[in-house]
């Protein structure tokens, strides 16, 4: 599926999306950068809380589809804006992270 | 210039995990066993030991500096110190209203003991002190400076709530001036993995019990003249600053 497919489908809040024909393959959890740079997959589906501008670089070197920040964690404007300079999808919904994986396990 | 050496990251018996009996006094005792001259106590997230400390060090011929761990929403440690006890005392009203409160349960994280000059308890911290304030390392830096302190990463070399752990990288923002290292033997390797060779380097302890306090290793070289303690207080933070 498409992140924009997940969107319709759950109605994830986009913040940035440039790149919204990214498939989506598998899911990543995780908040410690350090350790998602080296264990994220690319085309997965990142769900995290953390909202520092370097999810975008992570993002981007991991090559995921998009980021989900869950629980409803919100990120500076900056952000967004290298996001979609960067073509780094961020996705935003209310659950937490394990109700976001289940969701996406029902979807792919 | 006189060397002076210094241990700027020391825990006290208010952070819970923190020896009970590293006081005030005690933790300035060994510093003058251990041939210290500058000792920066910082506890998690509280600077309500630092008055306690200041008259310890005094005593004890120790130049104190007044200061905290600040633990981000991120969860990285930020070491914040400050020229003047009293801007210490304001920024830790700040903190105050920027913690997350979780009641401490000293059988699981230990005592948050205050103390009095004479290392008499006078309260306990009733709220757990270690965990994220809703401080972001994006505003830390500037927030300290308001108060006229400065800010730099704790333990960058460590896994646990260093910030490249938990960023991957560097940050290009805030501009921190400074890094701390616990171990001097990684610092070459990470400040060249990392592009961070225009950081000043510091090495402490973040000790939690008196034998962890630093030995009369690492110094400031200061040029003091003519000496008083205020003018080498205000010479290292003219240095930790640039």
């Amino acid at each position: 599926m498409t992140v924009n497919e997940l969107i319709a489908a759950k109605g994830y809040k986009a913040l940035a999306l440039p790149e919204g024909e990214r498939q989506i393959n598998g899911v990543y959890i995780g908040d410690l950068l350090s350790w998602v740079m080296g264990r994220a997959k690319a085309d997965n589906a990142w769900i995290t809380i953390m909202s520092n501008i370097n999810i975008v670089a992570v993002a981007s070197l991991a090559d995921t589809a998009c980021i989900i920040l869950a629980e409803g964690v919100t990120v500076p404007e900056d952000v967004i804006s290298t996001a979609e300079s960067k073509g780094v999808n961020i996705l935003s919904t209310q659950s937490g992270a394990y109700e976001t994986a289940c969701e996406l396990f029902g979807l792919l | 210039m006189t060397k002076y050496y210094y241990d700027l990251h020391i825990h006290s018996c208010l952070s819970p995990c923190g020896d009970d009996d590293s006081t005030p006094n005690n933790i300035a005792g060994m510093g003058v066993l251990n041939g210290l001259n500058i000792m920066a106590l910082t506890d998690h997230n509280t600077t309500k030991n630092c008055p306690a400390f200041f008259a310890a060090a005094k005593r004890n011929g120790i130049i104190p500096i007044a200061g905290m761990e600040l633990t981000t929403a991120e969860d990285i440690h930020v070491v914040c110190l400050f020229e003047e006890l009293s801007q210490a005392m304001s920024f830790n009203e700040l903190v105050e209203q920027r913690r997350v409160l979780i009641k401490n349960r000293t059988e699981i994280f230990g005592n948050q003991i205050i103390c009095d000059d004479n290392d008499e308890v006078i309260g306990h911290e009733d709220n757990l002190l270690p965990n994220a304030t809703t401080i972001s390392i994006d505003e830390s830096l500037e927030l300290v400076e308001q108060f006229g302190g400065i800010a730099y990463p704790a333990h960058i070399d460590r896994e646990a709530n260093g910030i490249l752990a938990t960023l991957g990288f560097f940050p290009l923002e805030p501009k921190f001036k400074c890094v701390e290292f616990h171990s001097p033997e990684k610092a070459d390797e990470l400040i060249k993995l990392h592009g961070i060779q225009d950081k000043k380097v510091i090495v402490s302890s973040d000790a939690h019990y008196l034998w962890d306090i630093k030995e009369h290793k690492e110094y400031f070289e200061i040029d003091d003249e003519p000496y008083s303690s205020a003018l080498v207080t205000k010479k290292l933070f003219e240095y930790l600053r640039t």
